[in-house]
């Protein structure tokens, strides 16, 4: 998640005798220690900072390219914290959490302007930690379960996401989440920023499905990066930390507790 | 069916489907003269399968990819000649191909009468038709530069812009500042509005052609915005959202130049 990273500094206030207030009787007095407080430190801002992704940038080679993660992460996604830090300097939404404003400025499907960057940014720290070096293969354990489950088996899952992967027109993310109406997991194909945090629902994984996240090394090779995305990038260890902590909020039911 | 052999035996067309014939009752006295036969039915001297060809007969005509009017590497360096062909030979040639599927389906569907799948194949048509139109205009208003591409527009096209927008800069300042703005796939038009004569700029998202935003727009000129027009050359420094054509008075505006030669779907943009 974007952490807060507090940076201080001193607002002047000018000085006041440029107004041109010349009286030196108690209003001279009261001038001076006008002065001596601004002096110090007034006014603190909280920005929203890039986080580095939890490897290398040549740590996903060869599936995903340095190059790529140097363009995606380094100009791209700063470039939506740098905007959503223009636009949060003077707004009322200044001071939420990361959840908190992209919930507020969807505003039910009329998204205010700061939603793009917002959810932009939430969208690509959560995408980064969903990948790993060594990644793919198969979940383990309550994921593993929970996907069997919910899908009928891992390969289903699995021809599931590509195929939404493939049949979505234009920018967008094809995530996994944590349903928490039906509790069930689900592949839910959103456009462009729309996050399913706006839905209440819980994000356990998520593919960039942008052009810029593919196309420096696939070109126009859709299928094979969605498939090298889920054979040797996907995390399931995130995935793991993130249904583990879903299910604090979300009743999936009675653990299967064999009998003795 | 009897008739149609008969008919083979006379006159000798290249192929013929059975369901040519029989259409309707009325028409079969046109098909046994050889030349009213041809223009009856419909048939175009096309190199194409079977399928096509009772498409063609059945009166649905295919989408084909158009050629380019130059080389890929022509556009060099605005546009480098590998984001060119794949842009032409993957992107554009995949909306074709998936809007003709589209299209079978479609036929299909209508003929079994299943509304449901009428409905459900309207969005791949909007996809991978949009994607075709918006990018057959988009080949036409290139041009390399020794060919006269990058020239600024004159006459009545220039006037036109004077008035609408005050310069030629303003113009490109505006598209540069919608195409920027644009979140997530899309495209930037120079639009003529048939009713007011008026110019403005438009954008749409996706691949939705020009006419989704007003039935009495004419695209002039269109940017691709989608990344995968541009991603290859990007560079480091620059930010995210680089309009291709507008980059820097040191880059050759190639689409100036195609304006000045109205392509044929803009007839009244000369009455002004």
């Amino acid at each position: 998640m974007a952490m807060a990273l507090p940076l201080a500094y001193a607002s002047s206030v000018g000085n006041p005798f440029e107004a041109g207030r010349l009286s030196f009787s108690t209003k001279a007095t009261k001038h001076k220690k006008h002065i001596y407080q601004s002096r110090k430190v007034t006014k603190v801002l909280a920005y929203y900072g890039l986080t580095n992704p939890p490897y290398k940038l040549d740590a996903l080679e060869p599936y995903m390219s340095r190059r790529t993660l140097e363009l995606h992460w380094g100009n791209i996604h700063r470039g939506y914290v740098d905007s959503l830090n223009k636009q949060l300097a003077n707004s009322p939404l200044y001071g939420c959490t990361m959840e908190e404003l992209i919930k507020t400025t969807f505003n039910n499907g009329n998204p205010l302007p700061e939603y793009n960057n917002a959810a932009e940014v939430w969208n690509h720290d959560f995408f980064w930690e969903s990948m790993q070096p060594n990644g793919g293969k198969l979940p383990w354990g309550g994921v593993l379960d929970q996907i069997e489950k919910d899908f009928g088996s891992f390969s289903n899952f699995r021809d599931e996401f590509v195929h939404s992967a493939m049949m979505l027109f234009g920018s967008g993310w094809v995530w996994l989440v944590l349903k928490t109406n039906e509790r069930r997991l689900s592949i839910v194909r959103t456009s462009n920023a729309v996050c399913p945090l706006v839905w209440g629902d819980i994000p356990i994984i998520s593919l960039d499905m942008w052009e810029h996240a593919y196309y420096l090394d696939y070109k126009d090779d859709v299928s094979k990066y969605v498939n090298n995305f889920m054979d040797h990038l996907i995390s399931w260890h995130s995935a793991t930390a993130r249904m583990v902590r879903a299910e604090a909020f979300v009743n999936l039911g009675e653990p299967k507790i064999p009998v003795a | 069916l009897i008739l149609c052999r008969i008919i083979r035996a006379k006159v000798t067309p290249p192929r013929l489907s059975p369901k040519a014939c029989g259409r309707s009752a009325m028409a079969l006295r046109t098909l046994f003269s050889k030349k009213a036969f041809t223009t009856a039915s419909g048939f175009r001297p096309i190199a194409a399968g079977d399928r096509c060809f009772l498409r063609q007969a059945r009166g649905l005509t295919v989408a084909a990819l158009p050629d380019l009017a130059y080389d890929y590497g022509a556009l060099e360096p605005a546009i480098s000649g590998e984001i060119m062909r794949l842009h032409h030979q993957k992107h554009h040639q995949a909306y074709v191909t998936n809007y003709n599927n589209a299209l079978e389906q479609l036929e299909t569907a209508m003929a079994k009468g299943d509304a449901s799948a009428v409905v459900r194949l309207q969005s791949a048509i909007k996809f991978n038709g949009g994607g075709h139109i918006n990018h057959s205009i988009f080949w036409k208003n290139l041009k390399p530069v020794n060919e006269g591409g990058g020239e600024p527009p004159h006459s009545t096209l220039g006037w036109a812009i004077d008035t609408d927008f005050c310069s030629l800069e303003a113009l490109v300042q505006k598209m540069n500042a919608e195409g920027a703005a644009l979140q997530g796939s899309g495209w930037v038009w120079l639009a003529l509005d048939k009713g007011s004569k008026k110019l403005s700029v438009e954008t749409t998202a996706n691949q939705d052609p020009l006419v989704s935003k007003g039935a009495n727009l004419v695209p002039l000129l269109g940017i691709d915005v989608w990344e995968h027009a541009y991603y290859l050359q990007k560079r480091r420094n620059e930010s995210a959202r680089c309009n291709l054509f507008f980059w820097g008075p040191r880059h050759m505006i190639f689409v100036q130049g195609q304006m000045k030669h109205s392509p044929s779907s803009s007839p009244l943009r000369f009455t002004l």
